[in-house]
């Protein structure tokens, strides 16, 4: 038995969610009293590991373009390979592609959006968000193997020991059923919202798109995300892809600033499970300053540069 | 083209969510059913895929009884007919495995249905029908053409958007911007009362998770106030006190 942890490679990095998998694969190897391992697919080597709780890195040689099937393929090879009873993916777009794939060809048990350690071994229960963060669910896996998408931001990182040799492994990626990639487009430099630790979002007190600059200003001072409410996706002053909410995305950053916000049941549902959250807005009133650690009543067009200001003067 | 659009039923978005039975059960009091936000994207890209290609589209929803009155909303924005698959599923692996079963006795060019719902959030049935039916899967596009034999997606990926393609059949999930939904007329309404709507039993394996209970986020302690006079304030907090920046 053991644990396999997927290391997800993007822009040649490892990604953050995928070192806070490695974290939680080691982890839970240590209360299940086996051995976690690690498994890549991508053109780089994944190097820098060690320190991850992983004792092997198993390399398979793929290009760039993200194959879902393939790379369910490749991971289902080492699982079988290293006996692992759990699989840990990181539940990004990639990870949420994958697992699902994976779980049929190992005959597994699967849970997405998984925020703790297990509380329990016998039966194997987790803790995942459900109602698009107006709550969480207790869940008993009842196969003998099981495949857990690890939410973004769930886990603390720390150093676990591990000296992650690499060992390349080859598979035959015939006979795939997956699909071709035609075109990528990653906007290089911005954070991608799912996995940010910081998010400054807008709403619609900030009263049009030409405003954003001062979201972006304060956003791009403290290396955050930027994100926006419901009402701003739809009336197009921002891309549906920063819209966070019950139907948008749900985040679960360290800090988000909510510029503009009223704060209605679906956009709390969305960011509720964010450690840290201050809210801007010149309405006292607003829901959203209950849902809130810290707050600022008053004008977004005046509080927002004085706050941008103070950050670069501080930070 | 015959296009397959699963479908999944859930509380209104504005539902305030709570539990029953000490937190064993959803708490459906005074709740309002609608169909899943993604999965009526899903229903109208369908739609248009038909009208361009001619076909049919078919609905179909893995749960109880209850749920009838969204399916046959589905019927009236347009669907030409439904099946049910009558049980209370526990989680997505179960619902893809019925629904695989379907599929396996009744052929579709595609499948279509939403990035994920918005009750149990798992985002797992378009890669789980994807492998149990050995044809390609390709989660939150935002667009789906076909072209013959081929089809051709943009999807969101993290920080980004890809474009890829594949040949027919192919099961997508639907992400906003995909479509404007659209919503029944009367003659709608009216159609959609005769329209088919076949009721089978769950044939496939249904045994990978149980719920053994809920739980509601802990309720914030008050807001701490800061003048709007003086943000630079609350930069000293989260670098000092809360740690964060």
């Amino acid at each position: 038995m053991s644990v396999l942890v997927y290391i997800e490679i993007s822009n040649q990095e490892i990604k953050k969610a995928s070192l806070e998998a490695a974290i939680y694969g080691a982890k839970l190897a240590s209360q299940l009293g086996v051995e976690c391992n690690g498994v890549a697919v991508s053109p780089q080597v994944p190097d820098g590991l060690v320190n991850h709780g992983l004792s092997k890195v198993y390399h398979i040689n793929s290009s760039d373009e993200f194959d879902p099937a393939l790379h369910a393929a490749g991971i289902a090879h080492v699982a079988n390979e290293t006996s692992a009873s759990t699989v840990i993916i990181s539940n990004t777009y990639s990870g949420k592609s994958i697992a699902p794939r994976l779980a049929v060809k190992l005959n597994a048990s699967l849970c997405s959006g998984v925020i703790a350690l297990p509380s329990s071994l016998s039966p194997f229960t987790v803790k995942k968000g459900v109602y698009s963060g107006k709550a969480f669910a207790h869940v008993a896996l009842q196969k003998d193997k099981r495949v857990l998408a690890l939410t973004p931001n769930s886990i603390d990182m720390e150093e676990i020991e591990g000296n992650a040799s690499i060992e390349a492994v080859s598979i035959n990626a015939e006979g795939m059923n997956g699909y071709t990639v035609k075109d990528t487009q990653v906007q290089s430099g911005s954070i991608p919202l799912t996995e940010a630790e910081l998010v400054v979002s807008g709403g619609r007190g900030l009263k049009g798109p030409e405003n954003w600059n001062l979201v972006e200003e304060l956003a791009g001072t403290i290396k955050a995300a930027t994100a926006c409410s419901k009402p701003v996706s739809d009336m197009e002053w921002r891309p549906h892809s920063e819209h966070v909410g019950q139907t948008g995305i749900t985040i679960k950053p360290n800090l988000y600033i909510a510029i503009g916000i009223s704060g209605a049941i679906q956009h709390l549902a969305g960011v509720s499970s964010s450690k840290v959250i201050v809210v801007i807005n010149k309405d006292p009133e607003a829901p959203f300053f209950k849902a809130a650690d810290y707050g600022i009543v008053g004008d977004a067009f005046e509080v927002v540069p004085k706050l941008t200001a103070a950050a670069k003067a501080m930070l | 083209m015959n296009i397959l659009v699963c479908m999944s039923v859930v509380p209104d978005t504005t539902t305030k969510i709570t539990f029953k039975n000490e937190n064993q059960e959803f708490n459906e009091d005074g709740v309002q059913f609608i169909i899943n936000p993604y999965d009526e994207l899903a229903l109208t890209r369908a739609l248009e895929l038909t009208e361009a290609n001619g076909g049919e589209v078919t609905i179909i929803h893995v749960g109880p009884a209850k749920n009838e009155p969204s399916v046959r909303k589905a019927l009236a924005v347009g669907a030409h007919k439904a099946v049910r698959i009558d049980c209370e599923p526990t989680d997505a692996q179960e619902v893809a495995n019925h629904i695989a079963e379907y599929v396996k006795s009744n052929s579709f060019d595609a499948i279509l249905t939403g990035r994920e719902s918005i009750d149990y959030n798992s985002g797992q049935v378009a890669g789980l029908l994807g492998e149990l039916l050995s044809i390609p899967s390709v989660n939150v596009v935002t667009s789906v053409d076909v072209e013959g034999d081929t089809a051709t997606f943009t999807r969101d990926i993290d920080g980004g958007r890809e474009v890829v393609s594949c040949s027919l059949p192919f099961i997508a999930s639907a992400q906003k911007d995909l479509v404007e939904p659209r919503i029944p007329n009367m003659r709608g309404i009216m159609a959609a009362r005769t329209k088919p709507l076949e009721v089978i039993s769950p044939s496939g394996e249904a045994e990978y998770s149980a719920c053994s209970s809920y739980e509601l986020p802990e309720p914030k302690s008050s807001v701490k106030l800061i003048s709007a006079n003086e943000p630079e304030e609350l930069i000293r907090i989260l670098k000092e006190e809360a740690k964060i920046l």
